[in-house]
Protein backbone atom coordinates (compact mmCIF):
# COMPACT_ATOMS: atom_id res chain seq x y z
CA UNK A 1 0.00 0.00 0.00
CA UNK A 2 1.21 3.46 -1.07
CA UNK A 3 0.92 6.37 1.52
CA UNK A 4 0.48 10.17 0.79
CA UNK A 5 0.72 12.67 3.23
CA UNK A 6 0.10 16.24 2.51
CA UNK A 7 2.51 18.93 4.24
CA UNK A 8 2.26 22.73 5.03
CA UNK A 9 4.70 25.27 5.67
CA UNK A 10 4.25 26.99 8.73
CA UNK A 11 5.39 29.52 10.83
CA UNK A 12 7.47 28.15 13.35
CA UNK A 13 5.14 27.22 17.07
CA UNK A 14 6.96 28.83 19.30
CA UNK A 15 7.23 31.72 17.48
CA UNK A 16 4.26 34.32 18.05
CA UNK A 17 3.15 36.08 15.09
CA UNK A 18 2.75 40.41 14.73
CA UNK A 19 0.01 42.10 13.06
CA UNK A 20 1.53 44.23 10.47
CA UNK A 21 1.23 47.91 11.10
CA UNK A 22 -1.14 48.64 8.15
CA UNK A 23 -3.57 46.03 8.79
CA UNK A 24 -2.92 44.20 5.46
CA UNK A 25 -2.08 40.59 6.95
CA UNK A 26 0.42 39.28 9.76
CA UNK A 27 4.15 40.13 9.34
CA UNK A 28 6.14 36.81 7.68
CA UNK A 29 9.34 38.32 6.67
CA UNK A 30 12.35 36.75 8.68
CA UNK A 31 10.22 34.56 10.92
CA UNK A 32 11.60 31.15 11.42
CA UNK A 33 9.31 28.68 9.25
CA UNK A 34 8.81 24.86 10.48
CA UNK A 35 6.71 21.83 9.01
CA UNK A 36 3.30 22.29 10.74
CA UNK A 37 3.05 20.06 13.77
CA UNK A 38 0.07 18.16 13.05
CA UNK A 39 1.83 17.01 9.31
CA UNK A 40 4.72 16.36 11.22
CA UNK A 41 2.69 13.76 13.12
CA UNK A 42 0.75 12.61 9.60
CA UNK A 43 4.49 12.03 8.29
CA UNK A 44 5.84 9.79 11.31
CA UNK A 45 2.55 7.17 11.07
CA UNK A 46 3.37 6.81 7.36
CA UNK A 47 7.11 6.16 8.22
CA UNK A 48 5.90 3.92 11.02
CA UNK A 49 3.47 2.45 8.98
CA UNK A 50 5.64 1.58 6.40
CA UNK A 51 7.98 0.05 9.44
CA UNK A 52 5.81 -2.07 10.41
CA UNK A 53 5.21 -3.55 6.41
CA UNK A 54 1.79 -2.20 6.19
CA UNK A 55 2.85 0.71 4.00
CA UNK A 56 5.86 0.27 0.77
CA UNK A 57 6.43 3.98 -0.48
CA UNK A 58 5.51 7.21 1.55
CA UNK A 59 4.79 10.32 -0.70
CA UNK A 60 4.54 13.43 0.78
CA UNK A 61 2.91 16.67 -1.11
CA UNK A 62 2.95 20.28 -0.51
CA UNK A 63 1.08 22.83 -2.28
CA UNK A 64 3.10 26.43 -1.96
CA UNK A 65 5.82 28.62 -3.90
CA UNK A 66 9.87 26.84 -3.97
CA UNK A 67 10.32 27.67 -0.12
CA UNK A 68 7.99 24.96 0.79
CA UNK A 69 10.67 22.20 -0.33
CA UNK A 70 12.48 22.99 2.55
CA UNK A 71 9.69 21.33 4.58
CA UNK A 72 9.39 18.69 1.96
CA UNK A 73 13.18 17.84 2.56
CA UNK A 74 11.79 17.34 6.31
CA UNK A 75 9.83 14.96 5.67
CA UNK A 76 11.89 13.03 3.39
CA UNK A 77 14.66 13.25 6.08
CA UNK A 78 12.20 11.61 8.60
CA UNK A 79 11.64 8.98 6.42
CA UNK A 80 9.48 9.73 3.48
CA UNK A 81 10.34 8.04 -0.16
CA UNK A 82 9.82 10.88 -2.66
CA UNK A 83 8.47 14.46 -2.78
CA UNK A 84 6.03 15.96 -4.72
CA UNK A 85 5.72 20.06 -4.54
CA UNK A 86 2.68 21.96 -6.62
CA UNK A 87 3.62 25.13 -8.10
CA UNK A 88 1.26 28.02 -6.38
CA UNK A 89 1.92 30.69 -4.78
CA UNK A 90 2.37 30.84 -0.70
CA UNK A 91 -0.81 30.05 0.94
CA UNK A 92 -3.55 29.10 -1.81
CA UNK A 93 -7.41 28.51 -0.01
CA UNK A 94 -8.29 25.12 1.36
CA UNK A 95 -10.48 24.18 -1.64
CA UNK A 96 -7.95 24.86 -3.89
CA UNK A 97 -5.30 22.59 -1.80
CA UNK A 98 -7.86 19.71 -1.62
CA UNK A 99 -8.56 19.65 -5.38
CA UNK A 100 -5.15 19.49 -5.88
CA UNK A 101 -4.70 17.14 -3.57
CA UNK A 102 -7.26 14.93 -5.21
CA UNK A 103 -5.83 15.21 -8.83
CA UNK A 104 -2.77 13.89 -7.05
CA UNK A 105 -4.74 11.05 -5.32
CA UNK A 106 -6.31 9.94 -8.71
CA UNK A 107 -2.64 9.90 -10.05
CA UNK A 108 -1.28 7.99 -7.24
CA UNK A 109 -3.42 5.79 -6.21
CA UNK A 110 -2.23 5.64 -2.53
CA UNK A 111 -4.44 3.38 -0.20
CA UNK A 112 -4.37 6.00 2.73
CA UNK A 113 -3.93 9.77 2.59
CA UNK A 114 -2.99 11.39 5.82
CA UNK A 115 -3.43 14.77 6.53
CA UNK A 116 -3.16 17.44 9.68
CA UNK A 117 -6.15 18.14 10.93
CA UNK A 118 -5.30 21.77 11.21
CA UNK A 119 -2.50 24.20 9.87
CA UNK A 120 -1.72 26.02 12.70
CA UNK A 121 -1.54 29.29 10.87
CA UNK A 122 -5.22 30.06 9.28
CA UNK A 123 -6.49 27.23 12.08
CA UNK A 124 -8.99 26.03 9.44
CA UNK A 125 -9.32 22.39 10.42
CA UNK A 126 -10.64 21.50 7.15
CA UNK A 127 -8.60 20.70 4.13
CA UNK A 128 -8.67 16.73 4.93
CA UNK A 129 -12.20 16.85 5.08
CA UNK A 130 -13.13 18.57 1.94
CA UNK A 131 -10.64 16.08 0.36
CA UNK A 132 -11.88 13.30 1.45
CA UNK A 133 -15.71 14.82 0.02
CA UNK A 134 -14.26 15.61 -3.48
CA UNK A 135 -12.70 11.97 -3.68
CA UNK A 136 -16.21 10.41 -2.13
CA UNK A 137 -14.02 8.22 0.28
CA UNK A 138 -14.21 7.92 3.76
CA UNK A 139 -12.42 10.08 6.64
CA UNK A 140 -10.99 9.45 9.94
CA UNK A 141 -10.52 13.25 11.34
CA UNK A 142 -8.74 14.32 14.55
CA UNK A 143 -7.10 10.64 14.68
CA UNK A 144 -5.30 9.30 17.79
CA UNK A 145 -4.87 5.91 16.68
CA UNK A 146 -5.03 4.20 13.43
CA UNK A 147 -4.99 0.43 12.64
CA UNK A 148 -5.06 -1.35 9.26
CA UNK A 149 -7.18 -4.33 9.27
CA UNK A 150 -7.29 -5.89 5.61
CA UNK A 151 -8.81 -3.65 3.55
CA UNK A 152 -10.32 -1.75 6.35
CA UNK A 153 -8.90 1.31 8.58
CA UNK A 154 -9.80 1.46 11.87
CA UNK A 155 -9.68 4.82 13.62
CA UNK A 156 -10.05 6.43 16.71
CA UNK A 157 -10.92 9.65 17.23
CA UNK A 158 -10.58 12.72 19.84
CA UNK A 159 -13.91 14.12 20.15
CA UNK A 160 -15.71 16.49 21.84
CA UNK A 161 -17.05 13.88 24.93
CA UNK A 162 -13.59 11.83 24.74
CA UNK A 163 -12.79 9.18 22.13
CA UNK A 164 -14.77 7.42 18.96
CA UNK A 165 -13.52 4.80 17.19
CA UNK A 166 -14.76 4.42 12.89
CA UNK A 167 -14.21 1.76 10.73
CA UNK A 168 -13.47 2.83 7.14
CA UNK A 169 -13.28 1.16 3.56
CA UNK A 170 -10.11 1.99 2.18
CA UNK A 171 -9.00 3.83 0.52
CA UNK A 172 -9.70 6.35 3.50
CA UNK A 173 -8.33 10.02 4.54
CA UNK A 174 -7.09 10.29 8.13
CA UNK A 175 -6.31 14.24 9.79
CA UNK A 176 -4.06 13.36 12.61
CA UNK A 177 -4.55 14.62 16.07
CA UNK A 178 -2.08 15.42 18.37
CA UNK A 179 -1.74 12.19 20.65
CA UNK A 180 -1.96 10.13 17.68
CA UNK A 181 2.28 9.21 18.02
CA UNK A 182 5.58 11.35 18.64
CA UNK A 183 7.68 12.22 15.77
CA UNK A 184 11.39 11.62 15.98
CA UNK A 185 13.85 13.69 14.92
CA UNK A 186 16.04 13.29 11.53
CA UNK A 187 19.48 12.16 12.18
CA UNK A 188 22.20 14.04 10.13
CA UNK A 189 22.69 10.63 7.75
CA UNK A 190 19.04 10.94 7.06
CA UNK A 191 19.15 14.61 6.57
CA UNK A 192 22.17 14.06 4.01
CA UNK A 193 20.17 11.14 2.37
CA UNK A 194 16.90 13.14 2.05
CA UNK A 195 18.91 16.10 -0.55
CA UNK A 196 19.38 12.83 -2.98
CA UNK A 197 15.38 11.63 -3.14
CA UNK A 198 13.58 12.54 -5.90
CA UNK A 199 11.45 15.69 -5.52
CA UNK A 200 9.40 16.42 -8.32
CA UNK A 201 7.67 19.81 -9.27
CA UNK A 202 4.08 19.91 -10.89
CA UNK A 203 1.55 23.20 -11.78
CA UNK A 204 -1.60 23.13 -10.66
CA UNK A 205 -2.30 24.45 -14.79
CA UNK A 206 -0.53 20.63 -15.26
CA UNK A 207 -3.27 19.25 -13.30
CA UNK A 208 -6.19 20.89 -14.64
CA UNK A 209 -6.75 22.76 -11.29
CA UNK A 210 -7.87 27.21 -11.33
CA UNK A 211 -6.20 28.15 -7.67
CA UNK A 212 -8.61 30.99 -7.00
CA UNK A 213 -10.88 31.79 -3.81
CA UNK A 214 -13.84 33.46 -3.42
CA UNK A 215 -13.17 34.33 0.69
CA UNK A 216 -11.00 37.99 0.36
CA UNK A 217 -8.71 39.11 3.25
CA UNK A 218 -9.81 42.35 4.04
CA UNK A 219 -8.38 43.29 7.59
CA UNK A 220 -6.21 41.99 10.43
CA UNK A 221 -5.80 43.35 13.60
CA UNK A 222 -4.79 42.41 16.67
CA UNK A 223 -6.96 40.79 19.47
CA UNK A 224 -7.82 42.50 22.49
CA UNK A 225 -5.06 42.78 24.63
CA UNK A 226 -5.60 41.82 28.18
CA UNK A 227 -3.93 43.58 30.48
CA UNK A 228 -1.41 41.59 33.49
CA UNK A 229 -3.41 42.22 36.53
CA UNK A 230 -2.05 41.91 40.61
CA UNK A 231 -0.40 39.40 42.49
CA UNK A 232 -1.92 38.96 45.63
CA UNK A 233 0.11 37.57 48.91
CA UNK A 234 -2.31 35.06 49.98
CA UNK A 235 -5.24 32.60 49.31
CA UNK A 236 -7.31 35.42 51.85
CA UNK A 237 -6.88 37.70 49.61
CA UNK A 238 -7.42 36.21 46.42
CA UNK A 239 -10.91 34.73 48.09
CA UNK A 240 -11.67 38.06 48.84
CA UNK A 241 -10.79 39.94 45.67
CA UNK A 242 -13.13 37.08 43.78
CA UNK A 243 -15.64 37.75 46.08
CA UNK A 244 -15.88 41.37 46.58
CA UNK A 245 -14.44 43.26 43.45
CA UNK A 246 -14.78 40.73 40.65
CA UNK A 247 -17.56 39.18 42.27
CA UNK A 248 -17.53 35.60 40.58
CA UNK A 249 -17.96 33.65 43.32
CA UNK B 1 -31.56 35.61 3.32
CA UNK B 2 -31.93 32.06 4.60
CA UNK B 3 -30.16 29.96 6.71
CA UNK B 4 -29.90 26.67 8.10
CA UNK B 5 -28.33 25.26 11.07
CA UNK B 6 -27.26 22.32 11.81
CA UNK B 7 -28.17 20.62 15.64
CA UNK B 8 -25.48 19.27 17.86
CA UNK B 9 -27.23 16.37 20.33
CA UNK B 10 -26.79 13.12 20.98
CA UNK B 11 -29.94 12.35 20.30
CA UNK B 12 -31.71 13.12 23.59
CA UNK B 13 -30.73 16.29 24.24
CA UNK B 14 -30.08 19.77 22.11
CA UNK B 15 -26.25 20.81 22.91
CA UNK B 16 -25.93 24.41 24.09
CA UNK B 17 -23.63 25.35 20.92
CA UNK B 18 -26.75 24.98 19.01
CA UNK B 19 -28.32 27.98 20.92
CA UNK B 20 -25.04 30.00 20.56
CA UNK B 21 -25.19 29.47 16.37
CA UNK B 22 -28.86 30.47 15.83
CA UNK B 23 -27.68 33.74 17.70
CA UNK B 24 -25.09 34.31 15.40
CA UNK B 25 -27.21 33.51 12.45
CA UNK B 26 -29.60 35.98 14.07
CA UNK B 27 -26.84 38.50 13.32
CA UNK B 28 -26.61 37.64 10.03
CA UNK B 29 -30.96 38.29 9.83
CA UNK B 30 -33.33 36.16 7.44
CA UNK B 31 -35.08 32.85 8.38
CA UNK B 32 -33.48 30.51 10.25
CA UNK B 33 -34.23 26.48 9.77
CA UNK B 34 -32.87 23.91 12.12
CA UNK B 35 -31.47 20.36 11.07
CA UNK B 36 -31.47 18.06 13.38
CA UNK B 37 -30.49 14.31 12.04
CA UNK B 38 -30.12 11.55 14.18
CA UNK B 39 -32.20 8.48 15.55
CA UNK B 40 -34.60 8.55 17.66
CA UNK B 41 -34.51 12.03 18.06
CA UNK B 42 -37.54 13.47 18.13
CA UNK B 43 -36.90 14.80 21.41
CA UNK B 44 -34.30 16.95 20.39
CA UNK B 45 -36.67 18.69 16.73
CA UNK B 46 -39.31 19.30 19.83
CA UNK B 47 -36.78 21.18 21.84
CA UNK B 48 -35.62 22.73 18.48
CA UNK B 49 -38.73 23.95 17.57
CA UNK B 50 -38.99 26.10 20.91
CA UNK B 51 -35.16 27.51 20.18
CA UNK B 52 -35.75 31.65 19.93
CA UNK B 53 -35.48 32.65 16.26
CA UNK B 54 -36.43 29.24 14.38
CA UNK B 55 -38.84 29.30 12.37
CA UNK B 56 -38.99 25.57 10.97
CA UNK B 57 -37.09 22.54 12.01
CA UNK B 58 -36.19 19.84 9.86
CA UNK B 59 -35.83 16.29 11.21
CA UNK B 60 -34.55 13.74 9.72
CA UNK B 61 -34.35 10.59 11.64
CA UNK B 62 -32.80 7.51 10.35
CA UNK B 63 -30.06 4.97 11.59
CA UNK B 64 -27.75 6.42 9.27
CA UNK B 65 -27.58 9.73 11.15
CA UNK B 66 -27.23 8.01 14.42
CA UNK B 67 -23.36 8.68 15.02
CA UNK B 68 -23.21 11.77 12.95
CA UNK B 69 -20.94 9.95 10.36
CA UNK B 70 -19.48 12.87 8.52
CA UNK B 71 -19.80 10.56 5.29
CA UNK B 72 -23.62 10.29 5.53
CA UNK B 73 -24.49 13.65 7.16
CA UNK B 74 -22.97 15.42 4.59
CA UNK B 75 -25.01 14.26 2.28
CA UNK B 76 -27.96 14.85 3.83
CA UNK B 77 -27.66 18.45 4.64
CA UNK B 78 -26.20 18.81 0.49
CA UNK B 79 -29.99 17.28 -0.26
CA UNK B 80 -31.09 19.93 2.08
CA UNK B 81 -28.96 22.58 0.98
CA UNK B 82 -30.81 24.09 -2.08
CA UNK B 83 -32.27 27.48 -1.53
CA UNK B 84 -30.49 28.78 2.06
CA UNK B 85 -27.73 31.26 2.08
CA UNK B 86 -25.72 30.39 4.70
CA UNK B 87 -25.33 26.74 6.38
CA UNK B 88 -23.67 27.09 10.03
CA UNK B 89 -23.11 25.01 13.04
CA UNK B 90 -20.91 25.28 16.25
CA UNK B 91 -17.35 24.84 15.74
CA UNK B 92 -17.62 21.44 17.69
CA UNK B 93 -15.59 18.21 16.65
CA UNK B 94 -18.97 17.02 15.59
CA UNK B 95 -19.17 20.23 12.97
CA UNK B 96 -15.83 20.71 11.85
CA UNK B 97 -15.99 16.99 11.06
CA UNK B 98 -18.81 17.48 8.91
CA UNK B 99 -19.14 20.95 7.98
CA UNK B 100 -16.16 21.30 5.57
CA UNK B 101 -17.42 18.25 3.62
CA UNK B 102 -20.51 19.91 2.67
CA UNK B 103 -18.63 23.21 1.71
CA UNK B 104 -16.41 20.62 -0.69
CA UNK B 105 -19.83 19.14 -2.26
CA UNK B 106 -21.03 23.01 -2.74
CA UNK B 107 -17.91 23.90 -3.86
CA UNK B 108 -17.29 26.78 -1.89
CA UNK B 109 -14.55 27.17 0.72
CA UNK B 110 -15.71 26.46 4.70
CA UNK B 111 -15.31 30.13 6.60
CA UNK B 112 -14.07 28.37 10.10
CA UNK B 113 -14.71 29.28 13.54
CA UNK B 114 -16.06 32.95 13.06
CA UNK B 115 -16.19 35.40 16.37
CA UNK B 116 -17.92 37.62 14.98
CA UNK B 117 -20.78 38.84 11.94
CA UNK B 118 -20.10 42.16 10.41
CA UNK B 119 -22.59 42.07 7.44
CA UNK B 120 -24.19 38.73 6.27
CA UNK B 121 -21.23 38.20 3.59
CA UNK B 122 -17.86 39.45 6.21
CA UNK B 123 -16.89 38.10 9.39
CA UNK B 124 -14.28 38.23 11.90
CA UNK B 125 -12.11 34.92 12.99
CA UNK B 126 -8.89 34.38 15.20
CA UNK B 127 -5.87 33.08 13.00
CA UNK B 128 -2.19 32.07 14.26
CA UNK B 129 -3.65 30.59 17.77
CA UNK B 130 -5.67 33.70 18.33
CA UNK B 131 -2.46 36.39 17.85
CA UNK B 132 -4.59 37.91 15.15
CA UNK B 133 -7.82 38.82 14.53
CA UNK B 134 -8.58 38.71 10.76
CA UNK B 135 -11.88 40.14 8.45
CA UNK B 136 -12.78 38.16 5.53
CA UNK B 137 -15.52 38.63 2.60
CA UNK B 138 -16.79 35.93 0.98
CA UNK B 139 -18.65 36.32 -2.42
CA UNK B 140 -19.61 32.21 -2.05
CA UNK B 141 -22.97 31.47 -3.27
CA UNK B 142 -23.29 29.53 -0.02
CA UNK B 143 -21.76 30.73 3.34
CA UNK B 144 -20.72 27.45 4.99
CA UNK B 145 -19.63 28.57 8.61
CA UNK B 146 -18.68 27.31 11.82
CA UNK B 147 -18.95 29.15 14.90
CA UNK B 148 -17.07 29.67 18.05
CA UNK B 149 -19.96 29.44 21.20
CA UNK B 150 -18.07 31.38 23.00
CA UNK B 151 -18.20 34.30 21.04
CA UNK B 152 -22.01 34.58 20.67
CA UNK B 153 -24.21 34.68 23.57
CA UNK B 154 -27.08 31.87 23.85
CA UNK B 155 -30.48 32.28 22.02
CA UNK B 156 -32.73 31.49 24.42
CA UNK B 157 -34.33 28.04 24.37
CA UNK B 158 -38.02 28.47 25.42
CA UNK B 159 -40.25 30.67 23.48
CA UNK B 160 -40.43 29.70 20.38
CA UNK B 161 -43.01 27.36 18.15
CA UNK B 162 -41.55 26.43 15.09
CA UNK B 163 -43.41 23.82 12.61
CA UNK B 164 -41.28 20.11 12.42
CA UNK B 165 -41.09 18.82 9.22
CA UNK B 166 -39.90 15.31 8.45
CA UNK B 167 -36.92 14.32 6.07
CA UNK B 168 -37.08 11.33 4.56
CA UNK B 169 -33.72 10.98 2.27
CA UNK B 170 -31.76 8.23 3.55
CA UNK B 171 -28.18 9.06 2.77
CA UNK B 172 -26.41 6.43 3.61
CA UNK B 173 -22.58 6.83 2.18
CA UNK B 174 -21.92 2.80 3.06
CA UNK B 175 -18.49 3.72 3.52
CA UNK B 176 -18.01 4.09 6.98
CA UNK B 177 -19.22 2.44 10.41
CA UNK B 178 -19.50 3.37 13.96
CA UNK B 179 -17.69 0.81 16.51
CA UNK B 180 -17.51 2.44 19.46
CA UNK B 181 -17.12 5.16 22.28
CA UNK B 182 -15.90 6.07 25.52
CA UNK B 183 -17.13 9.05 27.05
CA UNK B 184 -15.62 10.97 29.59
CA UNK B 185 -19.28 11.00 32.52
CA UNK B 186 -19.02 13.70 34.98
CA UNK B 187 -21.26 15.04 36.81
CA UNK B 188 -19.61 18.84 36.31
CA UNK B 189 -20.90 21.20 33.99
CA UNK B 190 -20.26 21.06 30.36
CA UNK B 191 -16.29 22.18 30.03
CA UNK B 192 -17.31 24.82 27.01
CA UNK B 193 -20.40 25.97 28.94
CA UNK B 194 -19.45 26.66 32.62
CA UNK B 195 -19.04 29.62 33.96
CA UNK B 196 -16.70 28.83 36.22
CA UNK B 197 -13.07 26.52 35.02
CA UNK B 198 -10.26 25.12 36.63
CA UNK B 199 -7.52 23.66 34.82
CA UNK B 200 -4.49 21.93 35.82
CA UNK B 201 -0.98 21.82 34.02
CA UNK B 202 2.01 19.82 34.25
CA UNK B 203 2.61 21.17 37.84
CA UNK B 204 -0.21 19.15 38.83
CA UNK B 205 2.51 16.23 38.69
CA UNK B 206 0.23 13.33 38.02
CA UNK B 207 -3.57 12.26 37.63
CA UNK B 208 -4.58 11.59 41.29
CA UNK B 209 -3.59 15.02 42.27
CA UNK B 210 -6.38 16.55 39.97
CA UNK B 211 -8.47 15.29 43.05
CA UNK B 212 -7.71 18.65 44.44
CA UNK B 213 -8.89 20.56 41.66
CA UNK B 214 -11.98 18.31 41.74
CA UNK B 215 -12.83 19.77 45.13
CA UNK B 216 -12.12 23.15 44.16
CA UNK B 217 -14.39 22.38 40.69
CA UNK B 218 -17.66 21.31 43.59
CA UNK B 219 -17.80 23.84 45.67
CA UNK B 220 -17.66 26.66 42.99
CA UNK B 221 -20.12 24.54 40.60
CA UNK B 222 -16.98 24.57 37.98
CA UNK B 223 -15.66 22.26 35.26
CA UNK B 224 -12.01 20.89 35.54
CA UNK B 225 -10.00 21.41 31.97
CA UNK B 226 -6.11 21.01 31.36
CA UNK B 227 -3.12 22.37 29.40
CA UNK B 228 -1.72 19.41 26.59
CA UNK B 229 0.89 18.91 28.37
CA UNK B 230 -1.29 17.54 31.53
CA UNK B 231 -2.88 15.45 28.71
CA UNK B 232 -0.40 14.27 27.03
CA UNK B 233 1.46 12.90 30.28
CA UNK B 234 -1.69 10.68 30.96
CA UNK B 235 -2.82 12.82 33.69
CA UNK B 236 -6.40 13.37 32.75
CA UNK B 237 -8.46 12.36 29.48
CA UNK B 238 -8.22 14.28 25.91
CA UNK B 239 -11.82 15.86 26.53
CA UNK B 240 -10.56 18.27 29.22
CA UNK B 241 -7.81 19.88 27.12
CA UNK B 242 -8.72 23.66 26.78
CA UNK B 243 -6.29 25.44 24.15
CA UNK B 244 -5.77 26.20 20.12
CA UNK B 245 -6.35 22.28 19.17
CA UNK B 246 -8.36 22.27 22.30
CA UNK B 247 -11.58 23.74 23.63
CA UNK B 248 -12.19 27.13 23.60
CA UNK B 249 -13.92 28.14 26.76
CA UNK B 250 -14.79 31.61 28.20
CA UNK B 251 -16.22 31.80 31.48
CA UNK B 252 -16.72 34.26 33.94
CA UNK B 253 -13.74 32.83 36.54
CA UNK B 254 -10.71 30.76 34.39
CA UNK B 255 -8.21 29.55 37.30
CA UNK B 256 -5.14 28.47 36.24
CA UNK B 257 -3.31 25.79 38.11
CA UNK B 258 0.32 25.11 37.68
CA UNK B 259 -0.13 25.79 34.06
CA UNK B 260 3.10 27.88 32.23
CA UNK B 261 0.73 29.95 29.56
CA UNK B 262 2.10 29.08 26.45
CA UNK B 263 0.11 30.88 23.72
CA UNK B 264 -1.60 27.60 22.74
CA UNK B 265 -2.97 27.57 25.48
CA UNK B 266 -4.02 30.80 26.18
CA UNK B 267 -5.81 30.94 22.45
CA UNK B 268 -8.03 28.57 24.36
CA UNK B 269 -9.19 30.75 27.40
CA UNK B 270 -7.88 34.41 26.68
CA UNK B 271 -11.46 35.65 26.63
CA UNK B 272 -12.76 34.43 30.00
CA UNK B 273 -14.13 37.36 32.18
CA UNK B 274 -11.43 37.07 35.57
CA UNK B 275 -8.17 34.84 35.34
CA UNK B 276 -6.74 33.89 38.42
CA UNK B 277 -3.12 31.91 38.24
CA UNK B 278 -1.46 29.99 40.76
CA UNK B 279 2.29 29.19 40.04
CA UNK B 280 5.49 29.02 41.79
CA UNK B 281 7.25 30.65 38.78
CA UNK B 282 6.32 34.56 39.12
CA UNK B 283 8.16 34.78 35.48
CA UNK B 284 5.42 32.08 33.80
CA UNK B 285 3.69 33.86 30.78
CA UNK B 286 0.23 33.49 32.55
CA UNK B 287 0.59 35.96 34.70
CA UNK B 288 0.43 38.32 32.07
CA UNK B 289 -3.09 37.73 31.44
CA UNK B 290 -3.90 36.91 34.60
CA UNK B 291 -6.27 39.24 36.86
CA UNK B 292 -5.46 37.83 39.90
CA UNK B 293 -1.75 35.48 40.61
CA UNK B 294 -0.60 34.29 43.10
CA UNK B 295 2.90 32.83 43.66
CA UNK B 296 2.96 29.51 45.56
CA UNK B 297 3.01 26.05 45.80
CA UNK B 298 0.01 24.78 44.49
CA UNK B 299 -0.07 21.72 46.53
CA UNK B 300 -0.58 23.69 49.80
CA UNK B 301 -2.85 27.00 48.46
CA UNK B 302 -4.79 24.61 46.27
CA UNK B 303 -6.36 22.79 49.28
CA UNK B 304 -6.11 25.86 51.28
CA UNK B 305 -8.71 27.89 48.34
CA UNK B 306 -10.75 24.55 48.50
CA UNK B 307 -11.18 25.39 52.43
CA UNK B 308 -11.78 28.81 52.25
CA UNK B 309 -14.53 29.06 49.72
C1 LIG C 1 0.61 22.22 17.52
C2 LIG C 1 0.53 22.44 19.00
C3 LIG C 1 -0.71 22.60 19.57
C4 LIG C 1 -0.83 22.79 20.93
N1 LIG C 1 -2.08 22.92 21.46
C5 LIG C 1 -2.20 23.12 22.79
C6 LIG C 1 -3.50 23.29 23.39
O1 LIG C 1 -4.54 23.24 22.72
N2 LIG C 1 -3.56 23.49 24.73
C7 LIG C 1 -2.44 23.54 25.53
O2 LIG C 1 -2.59 23.72 26.75
N3 LIG C 1 -1.22 23.39 24.98
C8 LIG C 1 -1.08 23.16 23.65
N4 LIG C 1 0.18 22.98 23.13
C9 LIG C 1 1.32 22.82 24.06
C10 LIG C 1 1.89 24.12 24.58
O3 LIG C 1 2.84 24.62 23.65
C11 LIG C 1 2.59 23.89 25.94
O4 LIG C 1 3.57 22.90 25.79
C12 LIG C 1 1.64 23.43 27.06
O5 LIG C 1 0.50 24.28 27.11
C13 LIG C 1 2.36 23.46 28.39
O6 LIG C 1 1.52 22.95 29.41
P1 LIG C 1 1.76 23.35 30.93
O7 LIG C 1 1.66 24.82 31.09
O8 LIG C 1 0.86 22.50 31.76
O9 LIG C 1 3.23 22.80 31.20
P2 LIG C 1 4.58 23.62 31.48
O10 LIG C 1 4.84 24.61 30.42
O11 LIG C 1 5.60 22.60 31.77
O12 LIG C 1 4.26 24.44 32.80
C14 LIG C 1 4.10 23.87 34.06
C15 LIG C 1 3.96 25.03 35.04
O13 LIG C 1 3.65 24.52 36.32
C16 LIG C 1 4.35 25.29 37.30
N5 LIG C 1 4.49 24.45 38.48
C17 LIG C 1 5.18 23.28 38.59
N6 LIG C 1 5.07 22.79 39.85
C18 LIG C 1 4.30 23.67 40.55
C19 LIG C 1 3.83 23.72 41.89
N7 LIG C 1 4.13 22.76 42.77
N8 LIG C 1 3.09 24.78 42.26
C20 LIG C 1 2.79 25.77 41.38
N9 LIG C 1 3.19 25.76 40.09
C21 LIG C 1 3.94 24.73 39.68
C22 LIG C 1 5.67 25.63 36.63
O14 LIG C 1 6.23 26.80 37.21
C23 LIG C 1 5.25 25.85 35.19
O15 LIG C 1 4.95 27.20 34.91
C24 LIG C 1 0.32 22.82 21.75
C25 LIG C 1 1.58 22.68 21.17
C26 LIG C 1 1.69 22.48 19.81
C27 LIG C 1 3.04 22.32 19.20
N1 LIG D 1 -0.56 24.24 1.04
C1 LIG D 1 -0.68 22.99 1.51
N2 LIG D 1 0.11 22.00 1.02
C2 LIG D 1 0.00 20.73 1.48
N3 LIG D 1 -0.87 20.36 2.43
C3 LIG D 1 -1.68 21.30 2.95
C4 LIG D 1 -1.64 22.65 2.52
N4 LIG D 1 -2.57 23.33 3.22
C5 LIG D 1 -3.16 22.45 4.06
N5 LIG D 1 -2.63 21.22 3.89
C6 LIG D 1 -2.96 19.98 4.64
O1 LIG D 1 -4.21 20.14 5.28
C7 LIG D 1 -4.06 20.06 6.69
C8 LIG D 1 -5.10 20.94 7.37
O2 LIG D 1 -4.97 22.27 6.98
P1 LIG D 1 -6.13 23.36 7.19
O3 LIG D 1 -7.39 22.73 6.72
O4 LIG D 1 -5.69 24.53 6.36
O5 LIG D 1 -6.15 23.68 8.66
C9 LIG D 1 -2.61 20.42 6.94
O6 LIG D 1 -2.15 19.91 8.17
C10 LIG D 1 -1.95 19.74 5.74
O7 LIG D 1 -1.83 18.35 5.95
Amino acid sequence: MKVLVAVKRVIDYNVKVRVKSDNTDVDLANVKMALNPFCEIAVEEAVRLKEAGTADEVVVVSIGSKSCEEQLRTALALGADRAIRIDTADSPDSLSVAKLLAKVVEAEQPGMVILGKQAIDSDNNQTGQMLAALLDRPQGTFASAVKVDGDKLQVTREVDGGLQTVELAMPAIVTTDLRLNEPRYASLPNIMKAKRKPLDVKTADELGVTVGSNISLLKVENPPQRQAGIKVGSVDELVEKLKNEAKVI
Amino acid sequence: MSILVIAEHDNLELKPATLNTVAAARQIGGEITLLVAGANCQAVADAAAKVDGVAKVLLADNAAYEHQLAENISKLVLSVASGYSHILAGATTTAKNILPRVAALLDVNQISEIIAVESPDTFKRSIYAGNAIATVQSTDAVKVMTVRATAFDAAAAGNGSATIEAVSENCDAGTSTFIAEELAKSDRPELTAASVVISGGRGMGNGENFAMLEKVADKLGAAVGASRAAVDAGFVPNDMQVGQTGKMVAPELYIAVGISGAIQHLAGMKDSKVIVAINKDEEAPIFQVADYGLVADLFEVVPELEQKL
